[in-house]
């Protein structure tokens, strides 16, 4: 098990890079950081997704005299989930606009003390 | 308190995350994932569509219709991001 | 910011980034990129002038008109292609391979092209107003 680890480097650095997203989510309590959170996930699952189609020697799907070409269908079905993630992104900082706009504040744990004690 | 949990909660997620990778077939093997479709996709490209780049001929010839539905999510994101940010300015201006 | 060595620079790259984003959508058929890259990048030139000089300069330059313009073009360029399809007799947007031209030139790969270029403009009259209009600050 330990050799198979080892020659899946690349989706190794993608978990990393997912676990490093999700810990700035959860831990930091500025909204802005979670938004960069999330992005740094989503950079890691597309990395997981795409490396899936390496194969040994080829090179970028443009067909040209006489070399291997990697799989092209994980790249071409991750391009529509770059553009969804780029509308989130841009969707999550209005949403964050707004709430500085009403509460004065980005910070999380001081929004949520302003709305227990409006109540 | 909540730092601990954070750390639990991440090791177990990570655990389970490392054993999965463990299955997975080697990096840069033809595996599973190259089936029949993606070999008729990178022969077949010249004759059927006449483009050079693959994946080109992938979302724009094979699997347009989804390219549709992507143009029509990024219409979707803008509109409800405008409807959120331009109903604050408007109410000064209509008055 | 109004800084007159970031104006300057801005002067002289908003050309050349925005040849070569070109070039990458107007080449979608034959090297890597097509229509998200090249609009990418198109867009991030109009956005280095609004951060150069202001956001109303950024808004004479892309009107709300013309933004609005684009963007509906793009998509309704991408069903009327497909529609020819269906006067054809075929299925809702198949290709005709030996539309134009020979194989790795430009004018080639039958409707290719034109979907490129309307994605291409989608994509960036998308990104240009999503940024002007997070960058805009209130009147109140």
């Amino acid at each position: 098990m330990i050799s198979n680890l080892v020659d899946n480097l690349h989706f190794l650095t993608a978990i990393l890079l997912f676990l490093i997203g999700f810990h700035t989510m959860l831990t930091h309590s500025n909204l802005i950081k979670k938004i960069i959170g999330m992005n740094i996930m989503e950079t890691g699952i597309f990395l997981f997704f795409i490396s899936i189609g390496y194969v040994e020697g080829g090179s970028a799907p443009i067909i040209r005299e006489g070399t291997a070409m990697v799989n092209p269908l994980p790249s071409a079905l991750i391009l529509t989930g770059i553009v969804v993630g780029v509308s989130l992104t841009a969707f999550a900082l209005a949403l964050v606009i707004k709430l500085y706009r009403y509460y004065g504040t980005i910070d999380a744990d001081e929004i949520m003390r302003l709305r227990s004690n409006e109540e | 308190m909540r730092a601990a949990l954070t750390t639990v909660v991440l090791v177990l997620i990570g655990l389970i995350l490392l054993f999965m990778v463990a299955e997975m077939p080697t990096f840069g093997e033809m595996g599973p994932a190259y089936n029949e479709v993606a070999h008729h996709y990178t022969q077949c490209a010249v004759d059927e569509t006449g483009a050079t780049n693959v994946i080109s001929a992938i979302i724009l010839d094979w699997r347009a219709y989804d390219t549709l539905g992507e143009a029509t999510v990024l219409f979707a994101g803008i509109a409800a991001v405008l409807a959120i940010l331009a109903a604050h300015g408007q109410r000064k201006k209509g008055r | 910011m109004q800084d007159m060595v970031l104006q300057t620079v801005a002067k002289l790259l908003i050309p050349f980034i925005q040849l070569y984003g070109m070039y990458v959508i107007f080449h979608g058929h034959i090297s890597p990129g097509g229509g998200f890259a090249g609009g990418a990048i198109v867009a991030s030139s109009y956005i280095l002038y609004a951060l150069a000089h202001d956001v109303g300069a950024g808004f004479k330059q892309f009107p709300r008109l013309v933004a609005k313009w684009l963007e509906s073009l793009g998509g309704l360029i991408f069903l009327l292609v497909g529609l020819v399809g269906i006067i054809r007799g075929v299925q809702f947007l198949t290709n005709i391979p030996e539309w134009l031209g020979q194989v790795g030139s430009i004018f080639s790969a039958g409707i290719i092209p034109l979907l490129t270029v309307a994605i291409g403009m989608k994509v960036c009259s998308t990104i240009v107003t999503l940024f002007y209009n997070l960058m805009e600050e209130d009147h109140d």
